[in-house]
């Protein structure tokens, strides 16, 4: 395997308290995880530091040479009455050094690649708000893949999306990853989407624990992860989380 | 009097063929440039970056320096101070700009009413004026023109990058800071422009009201700029004709017609088209880059 972005001993901090403490990762070529944690738990702040946007106050972060890293935000922060169009949105990341506005014939072949590849090539005129919860997420994977990414970080790919646009969104990515894409994301969704990935980081300020869901998912981890003792069962060979209360619910019932 | 007369007769007065080519240039400046400046929240910014620069205005001619250089440095002075002060993050950005601008734009009044106006007219300096535009305007009107056109043609995805999604622009190459620092400059020098053609207590309309209207009208990004331009253009021109036959200040007129053309867009959409424009101007915001990235 090899290391694309390697965190080593990293800590940081927005200038107050700090929201990593000691935080060692290494992202390795091809790989698809999920980091897992509360609100405040220092998800972002890791995905901020591998993006490069911020660097740490103390430890290194390495990025191997030639990996080109892609990011798609959370939908929730999009401006949807933004005047764009889907090809107009996809376009928008490929660096130009053209004196001209207008795209190229290559450039409108490869935008049209790729959104065939995403299944929404005939979406390519459509305004961003007349698209779907799942197609607006193909829309911004496809904006990330015409930069051709090595990795491919995510905030939240399924928060506030319903039940199919969160399996639409998972197949998708699993199909990208199956190609070779590397890919991270953050989710505080247990069992609707980290139960069902490769790996999990569980974080709570330092990496809790790392490894597949079967070893992450775990009363132990998620209690020092959560703050909250959580039971697990198991469905159909995968984890399932279910909270203490509801439990209780269960049981009086 | 005729339409074709009304249309052609001002044409025999030089002062007015030079105040229509800078009523044109003045409202195309101003609707291109006001795309980006509604879509990144910035109208309030424009707003006050007039009256700031009207400050520069007044004390220009006092120390003995050109207007456009005095007005243009002060103008950028002040949107500098607005920037650090916002970076700081003690006070918002609209009490920073109410701070600086205000006060700026006060000064320049203390300083014309205490020692006169040395300058060029005062009242056409804050309602805009027809009369007076020297070769020497037109052409700053003109090299702001096509300075402006050439940054957003130039950097045409960059822009567009960095005022839909400045985050994840900032981490796909995009140098988001420079992007923002180049818009103030190109605000600053168009606002520098038009001064004395449309007056900066009314600079701020000709920023807003066309790219508002050419969101009515589309969806697409490349066609509301075009149109943005053209409605600026087309207020300008008939703005001036308004300002020539009813001797009212050409700022006010100009205004008054983008203003018109928005109620008429309005009532011919009947207001369907006015959701559009939700998302512009919802915050009034220096934009301040996420970080460098690595």
């Amino acid at each position: 395997m090899t290391a694309l972005i390697d965190v080593s001993g990293v800590t940081f901090g927005y200038g107050g308290a700090p929201v990593l403490k000691d935080v060692s990762y290494v992202v390795q070529q091809a790989e698809f995880t999920g980091i897992v944690g509360p609100s405040g738990s220092g998800k972002t702040s890791l995905l901020r530091l591998l993006l490069g946007t911020v660097k740490p106050g103390h430890g290194t972060v390495t990025r191997a040479p030639g990996v080109a890293v892609s990011y798609v935000p959370q939908l929730e922060t999009v401006n949807w009455n933004f005047p764009v169009t889907v090809e107009q949105c996809v376009l928008m990341s490929r660096a130009s050094k053209r004196l001209l506005p207008w795209a190229t014939a290559q450039e409108k072949s490869d935008v049209g690649s790729v959104l065939e590849r995403l299944g929404i090539a005939d979406l390519g005129h459509r305004h961003i708000r007349e698209l779907s919860g799942g197609q607006q997420q193909r829309m911004f994977i496809a904006r990330a893949l015409i930069r051709r990414p090595t990795l491919l970080l995510m905030d939240e790919p399924t928060s506030g999306v319903d039940v199919a646009t969160r399996h639409e969104v998972l197949h998708l990515l699993d199909d990208l990853n199956r190609d070779g894409l590397a890919i991270v994301l953050t989710t505080h969704d247990l069992n609707g989407m980290a139960a069902h990935l490769p790996n999990l980081v569980a974080l709570q300020q330092r990496v809790i624990a790392y490894g597949p869901p079967r070893e992450v998912i775990v009363p132990d981890v998620l209690e020092r992860t959560f703050g909250a003792r959580m039971e697990v069962l198991q469905h159909l060979g995968m984890p399932v989380v279910v909270d203490s209360s509801d439990l209780g619910v269960m049981g009086a019932a | 009097m005729s339409f074709w007369q009304a249309v052609l007769d001002p044409f025999h007065y030089e002062f007015f063929q030079k105040g229509l080519a800078a009523a044109v240039m003045a409202g195309a400046l101003c609707g291109l440039i006001g795309v980006y400046v509604t879509l990144r929240g910035m109208s309030y910014i424009g707003h006050g970056l007039s009256h700031a620069i009207f400050g520069g205005f007044a004390a220009a001619p006092l120390i003995g320096v050109n207007v456009a250089l005095g007005a243009g440095v002060w103008g950028l002075a002040s949107a500098l101070a607005i920037s650090a002060v916002t970076r700081r993050k003690r006070i918002g950005a609209d009490a920073a700009i109410g701070v600086v601008t205000t006060a700026s734009f006060a000064l320049g009044v203390a300083l014309v009413i205490k020692f006169g106006n040395r300058g060029p007219a005062f009242d056409a300096a804050l309602f805009g004026s027809i009369i007076g535009v020297s070769a020497g305007d037109l052409l700053l009107l003109g090299g702001a023109l096509v300075f402006a056109v050439a940054v957003f043609s130039v950097l045409y995805r960059a822009f567009l990058f960095a005022t839909f999604d400045p985050e994840v622009a900032d981490v796909s190459g995009v140098r988001v800071a420079r992007m923002d620092a180049l818009l103030m400059l190109v605000l600053s020098v168009s606002i520098l422009a038009t001064l004395s053609i449309i007056g900066v207590t009314l600079v701020a309309a000709t920023l807003v009201i066309p790219p508002v209207v050419a969101r009515m009208l589309t969806d697409s990004f490349s066609r509301m700029l075009w149109t943005s331009t053209g409605i600026g253009a087309v207020c300008g021109a008939v703005g001036m004709y308004a300002s020539y036959h009813l001797e009212i200040p050409s700022g006010t007129t100009i205004v008054l017609t983008n203003a018109l053309v928005f109620v008429l867009v309005l009532a011919l959409t009947g207001g369907r088209t006015l959701r559009r424009t939700a998302g512009l101007d919802d915050h009034a915001d220096i934009p301040v880059p996420v970080g460098a990235p690595v």
